[in-house]
């Protein structure tokens, strides 16, 4: 989400202010009328949504990632968001309906659009937020909302006449299940258009699984949108964004073997980092997710056919450790087991040595990431 | 244009040919005279020195000594001008770019299409082979339209069954009509109350109207309407053409209409109208065929969409009261609910909840959470049957015992022979507390969180209805302070298999664990970390439905009643 301050009227950064500590005390009034009244006074409410719900949901994020706040808070900070967020779509009611006559051709602008997150993706705030500024600038917005399964998208796509379909997506992981999302809908000839974290520095991996067009904001997204710079859409029903490199079958057979992988890496640790020995249950079990959560970056990367995924993962996990005070030894010696166990696999092993070597340095974390 | 790439093989053979004619300077003499390839031989000045007898039927005003320009067409003559070097009137400067047998020349004469193929004589004289091409290219030209056809075809079928949309299948009919049979297109829907849905397109813009007419007024269009009997296309008068029917930007007035039926299963799908402008040509009789393959095609779909649509509406209808209902506040209580069915393509299965608002604010709500045994379409209905006998039960809660039996009973009479589990929670503000009784009837008891991230089991207990004839239960009241939650959660969820080691269950101590972190939170955030987390747990691998409910006890400053549809009223 954009974080550039570009209105002053009311000034944002003193809304953000207020917003940020009414959510720090749990006080959903108070963020409410943080909100309100900066709208009251003037502020339009797509800065609303972008500079200040938008740009304090990323502070959350980061101060999750930082160790300052817990996940509960962080739970309970995003759900009042989304109820601030729903107050304010309340004052700005539907202008879709003004949206003009109902002739339109290639090259016009679409004026129906699907927003959702797919399947598997919980973080529904920021599509919320990319259909209340859809909404607010005159398209006609079907919101589906988080975790959509792809059947469910296509379904409505369906029964709704939509124009061009937005998916959002934050986790690299997903990536797979957004591709496959992509092709059902491009197979509907419907345009889709994607955004969210999931899709890689620049959208690199938007491109990747042949999506029509990504944006790497909501207002971006906007502006793409009214352009029309998406294709007719014509039908697709062969996969679009063929992906040869998965012919190696590494994605596949490192996907299955997960329980197996994670379960080599847990046998193992206790040897490479003895103090992992002495861990409870709890703790065995936590950091089983954690090692399953490298498998699947792992995947992901693979599937993306790009170390960079998976190094950005890396040394993203080991500045979370270390906001929290844990060493990386672990999360070496999970790398190094992991490697052992990829013999026959070139791609994994080069993604994992590159993990490995980005662990050197470790800078501070900054964005958002993929757990919370 | 890519007819000349696509030909361009060929040329190989035209110059084998041309070279066999020039190796056998022998043959000339009698044997080239019954040729049946016209030829005929000239002089540098562009006199005609001989021909045989295909030539003279070829151009029946030639004779020795004639003039070539004056008795064959002006491209022949102009080649042998360009080969045979200076010309007799030097009206035109000739640049010698052409030299003999590098190419095929081509042209027209008498409506046939023929190939030339010039052989020098060696004392200036040029002969002149001309092969009638008409046929061949005419074989060609058939081919290659038969092959634009068939992949139009292919391509028309797979845009016209992308989509289930009849809306969206109507445009891209149109549209592709527009782009390949005609300068415009029209479909037109079959009536609903009088009144006909019409989708225009002129080249690659569209439009839809309603249009309110009398079919009868437009020469075919009522039998066309009809689909069976199936009537041919049929060619009509421009002129009778009403005002409507001409689209926008189509720019004056047709010069040819057709209207061709669109025939769907059973049930007409509609009408394709085809308008070409004055100066292009009508439409031929293959291309008219082509329509009426295309309309087959446009119509199948069309009656596809329809279909879909109209089942769509129906499923809608029916399983409206079986969806899972969207929760908020209700009497100065929080309710959050979340479901999620064990097929990803279903939303219906065999967990249910419901929360029945109390009268005012000094009455309980009820709000129940249950299992149906068995799970998709079957179970779905049984949960309907379930929530409408709840309701209906609703002025009994004060005694869930009562409901309970009374629920057993309605079950055991009915003709399914399922059974369920279910939690029955009665609730109700007093003060900044809310006030619970539960009641667990064979389901998993109720969690609470208290403030402290304390998560504490309900002691209720009870048999499941609809198996034996007597119901037991024993029923449990709480009270939550501001920021407490109760949670009441189907088996679905404790019994999901998966987590990093991939086949654990994720059990009730996990439940415990990630409810314990949700100390404080709203019910909709408790609901969403809940699923989130047995959603991550099960991954991709399948599960059973999973329901959960929270009950939560708002912190004293609240907005209530936002839904993302209202404002809301603060209270202090």
């Amino acid at each position: 989400m954009s974080t550039h301050t570009t209105t002053s009227a009311p000034d944002l950064a003193t809304t953000r202010g207020r917003l940020w500590e009414a959510l720090a005390a749990r006080d959903e009034a108070a963020a409410t009328a943080a909100v309100l009244d900066a709208h009251d006074a003037g502020a339009p409410a797509e800065d609303l949504l972008l500079d200040v719900i938008g740009a304090v949901q990323a502070r959350v994020g980061a101060e999750w990632a930082a160790g300052r706040i817990g996940v509960a808070q962080e739970h309970a900070a995003t759900a009042i968001q989304d109820r601030v967020v729903g107050a304010l779509a309340h004052r700005s009611p539907d202008r879709g309906t003004a949206a003009g006559p109902d002739v339109r051709g290639a090259g016009q602008p679409p004026r129906r659009v699907t927003v959702a997150c797919v399947d598997g993706e919980w973080h529904a705030l920021p599509a919320r937020l990319l259909a209340e500024v859809l909404r607010g600038r005159g398209f006609l917005v079907d919101y589906l909302g988080a975790h959509v399964p792809t059947p469910h998208l296509i379904a409505h796509l369906h029964q709704s006449g939509t124009d061009v379909v937005a998916l959002s997506s934050s986790l690299p992981v997903r990536l797979p299940v957004a591709h496959a999302a992509v092709s059902a809908v491009q197979a509907l000839g419907l345009p889709v258009l994607v955004g969210g974290a999931a899709f890689g520095p620049g959208g690199r991996y938007a491109r990747l699984i042949g999506a029509d067009g990504w944006a790497p904001d909501a207002r971006a997204a906007a502006a793409l949108l009214a352009d029309g710079p998406c294709p007719p859409g014509d039908a697709r029903p062969e996969a679009a964004g063929d992906l040869p490199h998965l012919s190696d079958q590494e994605y596949t057979l490192v996907t299955r073997a997960r329980p197996r992988l994670v379960r080599h890496v847990l046998e193992g640790l206790p040897g490479a980092v003895p103090a992992t020995a002495a861990y409870d249950d709890r703790q065995r079990e936590r950091t089983a997710e954690d090692i399953a959560h490298i498998v699947d970056f792992l995947a992901a990367s693979l599937y993306a056919d790009d170390a960079g995924l998976f190094t950005d993962f890396v040394t993203w996990t080991a500045g979370v450790l270390r906001a929290r005070g844990v060493g990386q030894d672990a999360l070496v010696a999970a790398l190094d087991l992991l490697a052992d166990a990829q013999h026959d696999f070139p791609r994994a092993r080069s993604h994992l040595a590159a993990g490995r070597r980005a662990l050197v340095r470790v800078p501070a974390p900054s964005t958002p990431g993929p757990r919370s | 244009m890519a007819g000349h790439c696509a030909r361009a093989p060929h040329m190989t053979v035209f110059e084998d040919e041309s070279g066999r004619s020039r190796a056998a300077p022998a043959a000339r003499g009698t044997s080239w005279l019954r040729s049946p390839h016209p030829a005929v031989v000239a002089d540098r000045e562009g006199g005609v020195v001989e021909f045989n007898a295909a030539a003279a039927d070829l151009f029946p005003r030639m004779g020795v000594g004639t003039w070539l320009d004056e008795v064959v067409p002006g491209w022949l003559a102009d080649a042998h001008r360009r080969l045979s070097g200076p010309a007799r009137t030097p009206r035109v400067p000739a640049p010698a770019t052409a030299p003999a047998g590098s190419a095929p020349l081509r042209g027209r004469h008498d409506g046939r299409l023929l190939r030339a193929h010039p052989t020098e004589s060696g004392h200036g004289d040029v002969a002149w082979w001309l092969v009638d091409d008409s046929d061949l290219t005419a074989a060609r030209d058939a081919l290659r339209t038969e092959q634009e056809r068939t992949a139009l075809l292919a391509e028309a079928s797979t845009q016209l069954l992308a989509s289930l949309n009849p809306d969206r299948c109507l445009e891209t009919a149109a549209l592709l009509a527009a782009a390949h049979l005609g300068d415009a297109a029209l479909v037109i829907s079959p009536p609903v109350r009088n009144r006909y849905a019409v989708v225009t397109a002129v080249g690659e813009s569209f439009g839809r109207s309603q249009v309110a007419m009398d079919p009868a007024s437009v020469p075919g269009l009522a039998e066309a309407l009809q689909g069976f009997p199936p009537v041919p296309a049929r060619w009509i008068d421009p002129a009778e053409l009403p005002p409507w029917a001409v689209p926008e930007g189509f720019g004056g007035t047709p010069g040819s209409v057709v209207i061709t039926p669109l025939p769907g299963h059973g049930v007409p799908a509609g009408v394709l109208v085809l308008l070409r402008r004055g100066g292009r040509r009508a439409f031929d009789a293959s291309e008219e065929l082509f329509a009426r393959l295309f309309a087959a095609r446009a119509g199948a779909a069309l009656s596809a969409a329809r279909l879909y649509a109209e089942q769509a509406r129906i499923t809608r209808a029916l399983i409206a009261e079986l969806l899972p209902p969207q929760l908020h506040h209700v009497r100065g209580v929080d309710f959050a609910g979340g479901y999620r069915t064990s097929q990803d393509t279903e939303r219906i299965g065999g967990d249910f909840y419901d929360v029945h608002a109390g009268a005012d604010d000094d009455r309980e709500t009820l709000a129940v959470l249950g299992d149906v045994c068995g799970k998709g379409l079957d179970a779905a209905v049984l949960t309907g049957r379930i929530r409408s006998t709840v309701q209906a039960l609703m002025p009994l809660a004060g005694d869930h015992r009562t409901v309970l039996e009374l629920l057993n009973g309605a079950l055991l009479t009915s003709r399914h022979t399922r059974f369920a589990t279910l939690v029955l929670a009665s609730v109700r503000r007093s003060g900044g507390h809310v006030r619970l009784r539960l009641t667990s009837a064979g389901h998993p008891p109720p969690l609470i969180l208290r403030g402290t991230g304390h998560v504490e089991e309900v002691d209720t207990g009870g048999t499941l209805v609809g198996a034996l004839p007597e119901v037991t239960s024993r029923s449990a009241t709480v009270s939550l302070s501001p920021g407490e939650t109760c949670l009441l959660y189907t088996d679905g969820i404790t019994e999901a298999r998966g987590g990093p080691l991939g086949s654990s269950m994720f059990g009730e101590d996990r439940l415990r664990s990630a409810l314990a972190e949700c100390a404080g939170l709203p019910a909709e955030a408790v609901v969403e970390r809940l699923q989130m987390v047995a959603g991550d747990w099960v991954g991709r691998g399948p599960h059973d439905d999973m329901a959960v409910v929270a009950i939560t006890a708002p912190h004293t400053t609240h907005l209530s009643a936002v839904n993302g549809h209202t404002r809301g009223r603060y209270t202090a």
